[in-house]
């Protein structure tokens, strides 16, 4: 896959052009997709979101094929697909289901290695990638690689589930709701690692998801489906949650626009506090200094790769005598990439006036403190109003 | 998300042998040498007629036992050949409308008296070993065709799309993914079958087929007790033996991470 840089953006995926695609079952008398074209620029994330049982699933089944089209064309960059092998087409294309659809009877390893399996590569070269993916998606391939499926979290298998279908460096990802059987929390994180990796690679991914929060986070561009897979609107999130194209559309966004604002500001657009950072096992006094120096009252400590540990106060570092390396793990972490609303609700559930973020590779980039998010609704909301 | 936040990270690699049941596989071995044991004392301590003595001789003991086995093996083998093949090719696409029809006829083989269907097709195919196996087949096969059909419709059909998705072929998600995750419910089918073969095959002697059967028979016809109780004790150890092969091999074969 050839990368090419574009407004300092890595896309490694190529374009999808929709051509009158359509669906018909024998016996039904309205075809399940109604001519549908549509076009997915490179390295685009676009979300399919509408009612159940609008064709937004059968639709992003035809795209791998998994659906045969009835009608239409299908392009990959200039390449008109529709005809190809479909095997071969889909070892091109990265495929995520909900839980990941992972073999249970296969080690994560073996089901990350798939795909280049099938592909051909050498034995070596698989073990070596399946290491970077599952470094790739946060999981560490000494603990992980020769575990069953069953032996992990949900969060974790979806995971793997994701580096399975980046093995083989796919232009294309699809994902069919991948994140819909998750708790609330595992969900955000699992988002903001999809957005962190998607910001490294730049694939073309096209979402499918009843929940259009997750598709305002998540999405370059949104396009709302209606009966017939009827596109009714195909737009960047805040085009369509200021102005619906349709009652349709203001319906499915739903009353609470102004607060869905929330999860159009991302943690990366406010100005994040660059706290005192300490690293495990440095002599505490000098950290304590540091830290009053620049008048903190609490210091982030972070690993050897800058990913935040815990975030004790000075009062609590200057009782010991070097910087502990104990892990908090009730310490609430949000991405860069993450909505205001997310780190809203990671301050709650960890009942803490404040976030540690962190940035590429999960270094720590900064804090966002409560009265930020606070701010930002109170202008948000006079923006509305005025 | 790093993993140093993720709550779950330390989900315990659950032992993956622990669960064979070793102790309880161990008791039915050690109950069918006890009762083997019992019956080697006590024939070659028991007194003997001329007409017990020869069959029960160990030679030629050894060799009924032997005729037996030849019975159940190769019938257990037409029953693989034929039902497990037979089995995944009734789950696949447009042959899964002849199921009914199959299963049907599968299930009159074994729902008609098995000794009626030996008579019936010694009349047929003549007397002797081979309508003997055809008969053990027709009898048997059932318990494999379900199980194969059954273990297969039981994998997640989300697995299979999941497969089909990344570019496996349908032969390799039949392979690799289907086969595997259908083994456990197969191999039980393979255990009922072939213990209902090895008791069944005490009817081929009717059709001249050998085995076991010819003790019991010969014990019965000429009154002679000690015949009648060493066949019938003799195949009862066997199936007991078979079926423990078949459950340390299921225990054995079962895909780990299920």
């Amino acid at each position: 896959m050839s990368e090419t840089v574009t407004d300092q953006r890595t896309v490694s995926g190529v374009s999808i052009r929709l051509e009158g695609v359509t669906k018909r079952y024998p016996g039904q008398r309205t075809p399940a997709v109604d001519s549908v074209d549509l076009e997915i620029a490179a390295g685009e994330t676009v979300m399919f979101v509408g009612p159940s049982g609008c064709g937004k699933t059968t639709l992003l089944k035809m795209l791998n094929r998994l659906i045969e089209p009835s009608g239409g064309k299908i392009f990959l960059g200039d390449e008109d697909v529709t005809g190809q092998d479909p095997d071969r087409l889909r070892r091109r294309i990265g495929y995520v289901i909900q839980a990941g659809g992972l073999f249970p009877h296969m080690t994560v390893g073996t089901n990350v290695g798939l795909v280049p399996g099938m592909l051909g590569w050498d034995r070596a070269r698989i073990a070596e990638r399946t290491d970077e993916l599952l470094d790739l998606v946060g999981l560490d391939p000494e603990v992980y690689r020769d575990r069953y499926p069953k032996e992990l979290s949900g969060g974790q298998q979806q995971r793997v589930g994701v580096a399975r279908a980046l093995a083989a460096d796919p232009p294309v990802l699809l994902m069919d709701e991948p994140f819909g059987a998750v708790d609330p929390i595992t969900r955000q994180r699992l988002q903001d690692e999809l957005l962190r990796i998607q910001e490294e690679l730049g694939k073309t991914i096209v979402f499918v998801t009843h929940d259009f929060d997750e598709a305002v986070k998540l999405g370059d561009k949104i396009v709302v489906f209606d009966v017939g897979a009827r596109v009714v609107q195909y737009d960047t999130p805040e085009a369509i949650l200021a102005e619906p194209a349709e009652d349709y559309v203001a319906d499915f966004v739903g009353a609470g626009a102004t607060l869905k604002q929330l999860t159009l500001t991302r943690v990366s657009d406010t100005e994040l506090h660059t706290p005192v950072t300490a690293a495990v096992g440095e002599d505490s006094a000098a950290v304590v200094a540091r830290a009053e120096e620049a008048g903190e009252r609490y210091v982030v400590v972070v690993d050897g790769r800058g990913r935040p540990v815990s975030w004790p106060s000075v009062a609590e570092l200057s009782r010991t005598t070097s910087v502990p390396g104990t892990r908090d793990d009730r310490l609430p972490v949000v991405g860069l990439r993450s909505t205001l609303n997310d780190a809203l609700d990671t301050m709650l559930a960890a009942s803490q006036g404040g976030v540690v973020v962190t940035g590429r590779r999960d270094a720590v980039a900064g804090v966002l403190v409560v009265e930020q998010v606070m701010a930002a609704i109170q202008s948000t909301r006079s923006e509305v109003r005025g | 998300m790093t993993a140093a936040v993720d709550p779950a990270v330390d989900v315990e690699p659950g032992g993956r042998r622990s669960g064979v049941p070793w102790r309880a596989l161990a008791l039915q071995p050690v109950l069918v040498l006890v009762a083997l044991g019992a019956f080697a004392v006590w024939r070659s301590g028991a007194e003997l007629t001329d007409a017990e003595a020869r069959p029960l001789g160990w030679g030629a003991l050894g060799g009924t036992v032997v005729d037996h086995l030849e019975l159940v093996a190769v019938a257990a083998v037409v029953v693989l050949v034929v039902g497990i093949p037979l089995g995944v090719l009734l789950t696949r696409g447009p042959f899964r409308r002849a199921t009914p029809l199959v299963l049907g006829v599968a299930n009159t083989g074994q729902a008609a008296p098995a000794i009626g269907l030996f008579v019936l097709l010694a009349t047929w195919l003549g007397f002797g070993f081979r309508s003997a196996v055809v008969a053990l087949v027709l009898y048997s096969v059932l318990p494999v065709l379900r199980n194969t059909m059954v273990g297969l419709q039981g994998v997640d059909a989300r697995l299979v799309e999941a497969g089909r998705g990344m570019g496996m072929s349908a032969l390799s998600v039949l392979l690799r993914v289907e086969l595997p995750l259908a083994v456990p419910v197969m191999l039980s089918g393979v255990r009922t079958a072939l213990v209902l073969l090895v008791g069944t095959a005490t009817l081929a002697t009717f059709i001249d087929g050998g085995g076991l059967g010819l003790l019991i028979t010969t014990g019965i016809n000429l009154n002679l007790d000690s015949l009648l109780y060493s066949g019938a004790l003799l195949v009862a150890l066997l199936a007991l033996a078979v079926d423990w092969v078949g459950r340390v091999v299921e225990t054995l074969a079962r895909p780990k991470g299920l």
